[in-house]
C-alpha cells in the first residue's frame, strides 16, 4: 500500500483558470537562528544526538519557569517591521493545548489574538519584472515541536505505527509565523506568486539575519492554504466584482519544503478543486499533504476535534510591551530591501538581467559583493562564483555559501590571474589546492609550484623544440595556414606542463614561423 | 446562572481524554455549575475601574540573553521516561491505522 493510491481527478489547468478565481493563503514558519531556545538556555545547533539539548523547561518538567530570550522577541519586531507590520504596543503569549507527544507539555506556547506584529505588506517580484503585494496578516511568536519517528506498520508513517520515538532537541527553538491575508487578483499567476512571495520573504528573512532560511532542513517551511470560487465573465482577478464572490472552502497543504514545490502544489490544488467542483462535488476543508515524489496531495485525514485548541494567556511568561524608542532603533537596523539592493548592485557592476538572476538563483550575491569588496572586478568576480565555484559546488551537492573558500581568497586568486602570475587555468588548480585546505592562494602557487614561467628563456627552448618535433606541422604555418599553429601551442603547453600563458606562446610560435617575405604584427596576433 | 451543559463536559472530558460515564456527565456539569458561580462571585467585588488580566505581577519585558546555559545529559533526560529507546521517549501509537 502506497498513499498516491489515492490520487483524484484534476482538471487542465488553461480550463481552471477559464472558470475560477483562485484566492491563496500562505503561512510560513522560520526558525529563527539564535544561540539558544526561546524560553531556555538550551542551544539550538543542527544534528547533536537526540535528547541532548534539553532541560527541565523544553521538557515541560514540573516546576520549570519559561523566560523568553531578548534576542526571539528582538528577530521578531525587526521581522514585523521588515513586513511593513505594525508593532504591538502591549501583547502576550498564549497556551495552545493539545495531546500529541511532539510538545512534552501538551501545549505549545504561541501567541493567539495579540500577535507582536499585524498588518503589513511585501512587495514581491515577478519574473517579468512586475511587483505583485501580499499583504500579511500577522505575524507571531511561537516554539517548534520535537522531531518524531515512526516505528513499525506498513511505511513509516504515523498511521499504522506500532509506537513513536521523540527527540526534543528542537522542541522550544524560536519560530516565528508569517501569514499572509487571503492573496485576492492571483488569478493564473497564482502559484507563480506563491513561490515568488515564499522567494522574497526567504530574501528578506536572509538579510535580516535572523534565520539561515534553509528549506531543505526546516528551518523555512511553507503550509499553502487554496481555494476557488466561481469567475466572473469579463471580470478581471483583482477587480470589485470578482472580489464580491463569496471565498470558497479552502483546503491547506503541508510540507511543502522547496519553492519549487510551492508552484506545484498551489498548481495541483487548483486543478484538483476545480475538477471537484465542475463534477458538482464539495471541497472538503482539511490538511493535505504535498508529496515530492509525485507531485500531488493527499489527503492528512485530521480528526474534526483537533482544532479546539483551547488558548488562554499563558501565565508563566509575563506580558510584553516594546519601548517604543526601541522599535524605533530597530527600525533603523533594517536592511537595504533585498529587491531593491539587487538592482543596485546590478547597475554598479553592470550586469545583464540573466547574469544577475543567475547569481540570485545561486545564492551567490553576498558573495560576489564581498569579493569586489575585496578588490576584485565584478565580472571576474561573477565568473569564480557563478562559474567553476558553483559548477563544484552543485557537485558536491553542498551551498555556495559554505564552499570552504572566502571572498578574500577569491579576491586573491583573481589577483594572481590578473598580475600574470596564473593562467586561468593554472587558477583553476590553485583554487583547488585552496579547497583542498592548503592555504592561501599564493602559498598553494608556492606549494604546488603552479605559477606561469615567465623565464623568456625556457619558454623560447620549448617552443623550439615543439618547431624541431613537429617540422609538418611547422611548415603548415609557414605555408599559412595559420590556425595548425594550435597543435604547436598545445605541445609547448605540455612541455610546460601548463606553466605558461598560451597568448604568449602562440605569439613566439608565430613570429618564428612567419613567411619570410611576410610583415606581419604578431604581438596582436 | 451559568449552565455548563452535559454535551460540554463530554467534549472537555475528549480535549483532555477523560473516559467519563453518562451518570458522571450529569454529575459534574452540576458540579462544575456550582464552581463556576463561585468564581464568579469576584466579579462583584472588581468594579468597573478593575480590567480583567492573566497575570498577578505587574511585570512587562521580563527576558533573559541568548547566552547558552548547560543541558541535561541524554540519560538525565529520559530517566524520568517511562520507556525510551535510542536515546529517544518512547511514545505509545499516536493515530490508529487509516
Ligand atoms: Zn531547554
Amino acid at each position: 500500500m502506497t498513499v498516491t493510491d489515492t490520487t483524484e481527478a484534476v482538471l487542465a489547468y488553461d480550463d481552471v483558470v477559464a472558470a475560477y478565481d483562485p484566492v491563496l493563503g500562505l503561512e510560513v514558519h522560520v526558525e529563527l537562528n539564535t544561540a539558544t531556545k526561546m524560553f531556555c538556555g538550551c542551544p539550538t545547533g543542527f544534528g547533536a544526538e537526540p535528547n541532548t539539548q534539553v532541560c527541565p523547561v523544553c521538557l515541560g518538567l514540573p516546576g520549570a519557569l519559561p523566560v523568553l530570550n531578548a534576542r526571539g522577541l528582538e528577530s521578531a519586531i525587526r521581522i514585523g517591521l521588515a513586513l511593513n507590520c505594525e508593532i504591538a504596543s502591549w501583547c502576550r503569549f498564549a497556551r495552545k493545548n493539545y495531546f500529541y507527544p511532539d510538545m512534552p507539555k501538551n501545549f505549545q506556547t504561541s501567541q493567539y489574538d495579540e500577535p507582536i506584529a499585524s498588518n503589513g505588506f511585501l512587495d514581491v517580484e515577478l519574473d517579468d519584472g512586475s511587483t505583485f503585494r501580499v499583504e500579511i496578516e500577522r505575524a507571531h511568536m511561537e516554539e517548534d515541536t520535537g522531531k518524531s519517528t515512526h516505528v513499525g506498520g506498513s511505511t513509516g508513517r504515523i498511521h499504522g505505527a506500532d509506537y513513536s520515538l521523540v527527540d526534543y532537541n528542537r522542541a522550544g527553538i524560536p519560530l516565528i509565523e508569517i501569514v499572509t491575508k487571503p492573496v485576492e487578483g492571483a488569478g493564473e499567476r497564482a502559484p507563480e506568486i506563491a513561490r515568488a512571495y515564499v522567494s522574497a520573504l526567504r530574501d528578506l528573512l536572509r538579510a535580516l539575519g535572523v534565520s539561515d532560511v534553509r528549506m531543505e532542513q526546516g528551518s523555512l517551511r511553507c503550509d499553502a492554504n487554496l481555494s476557488l470560487r466561481a469567475k466572473v465573465p469579463g471580470a478581471a482577478p483583482g477587480s470589485a466584482q470578482q472580489r464580491a464572490v463569496p471565498l470558497g472552502t479552502r483546503s491547506e497543504t503541508k510540507n511543502v519544503n522547496s519553492l519549487r514545490s510551492v508552484e506545484r502544489a498551489v498548481r495541483y490544488e487548483m486543478t484538483r478543486h476545480a475538477a471537484r467542483l465542475a463534477a458538482g462535488l464539495t471541497i472538503v476543508q482539511e490538511t493535505r499533504h504535498w508529496h515530492e515524489d509525485t507531485g500531488i496531495t493527499t489527503s492528512g485525514r485530521e480528526k474534526s476535534d483537533a482544532e479546539d485548541y483551547r488558548y488562554f494567556p499563558e501565565p508563566d511568561l509575563v506580558p510584553m510591551s516594546p519601548d517604543p524608542a526601541w522599535v524605533d532603533e530597530l527600525r533603523g537596523t533594517l536592511p537595504e530591501p533585498p529587491p531593491q539592493r539587487r538592482r543596485r548592485l546590478q547597475t554598479e557592476w553592470g550586469f545583464a538581467d540573466l547574469e544577475m538572476r543567475d547569481l540570485v538563483n545561486a545564492g551567490a550575491v553576498e558573495l560576489v559583493e564581498a569579493t569586489v569588496a575585496a578588490g576584485a572586478a565584478p565580472a571576474a568576480a561573477r565568473k569564480w562564483w557563478s562559474g567553476e565555484l558553483a559548477r563544484r559546488a552543485n557537485a558536491d551537492g553542498v551551498e555556495l555559501a559554505a564552499m570552504p573558500v572566502t571572498p578574500a581568497q577569491v579576491a586573491a586568486l583573481q589577483g594572481l590571474v590578473d598580475a600574470g602570475t596564473l593562467t586561468d587555468s593554472l587558477a583553476r588548480q590553485v583554487l583547488e589546492g585552496v579547497l583542498a585546505g592548503e592555504g592561501e592562494p599564493a602559498d598553494v602557487v608556492e606549494s604546488r609550484g603552479l605559477k606561469v614561467v615567465s623565464d623568456d628563456g625556457a619558454l623560447g627552448a620549448a617552443v623550439d623544440q615543439a618547431i624541431a618535433d613537429n617540422p609538418d606541422v611547422a611548415d603548415k604555418v609557414r605555408s599559412g595556414k595559420v590556425a595548425a599553429v594550435g597543435a604547436l601551442v598545445g605541445a609547448v603547453m605540455k612541455q610546460m606542463r601548463g606553466q605558461a600563458d598560451a597568448a604568449k606562446v602562440k605569439a613566439l610560435l608565430t613570429e618564428r614561423l612567419a613567411p619570410a617575405d611576410s610583415t606581419t604584427d604578431v604581438s596582436t596576433s | 446562572m451559568s449552565a455548563i451543559s452535559r454535551e460540554e463536559v463530554s467534549h472537555l472530558a475528549m480535549l483532555a481524554r477523560i473516559d467519563l460515564q453518562p451518570d458522571e456527565l450529569d454529575r459534574l456539569a452540576a458540579q462544575l455549575d456550582v464552581i463556576l458561580d463561585a468564581v464568579a462571585t469576584v466579579t462583584q467585588v472588581a468594579g468597573e475601574d478593575v480590567p480583567a488580566t492573566s497575570h498577578p505581577m505587574p511585570l512587562t519585558n521580563v527576558t533573559r540573553p541568548d547566552e547558552p546555559r548547560p543541558c541535561l545529559t541524554q540519560d538525565e533526560a529520559l530517566s524520568g521516561a517511562p520507556a525510551a529507546e535510542a536515546g529517544r521517549f518512547r511514545v505509545p501509537r499516536i493515530l490508529e491505522e487509516d
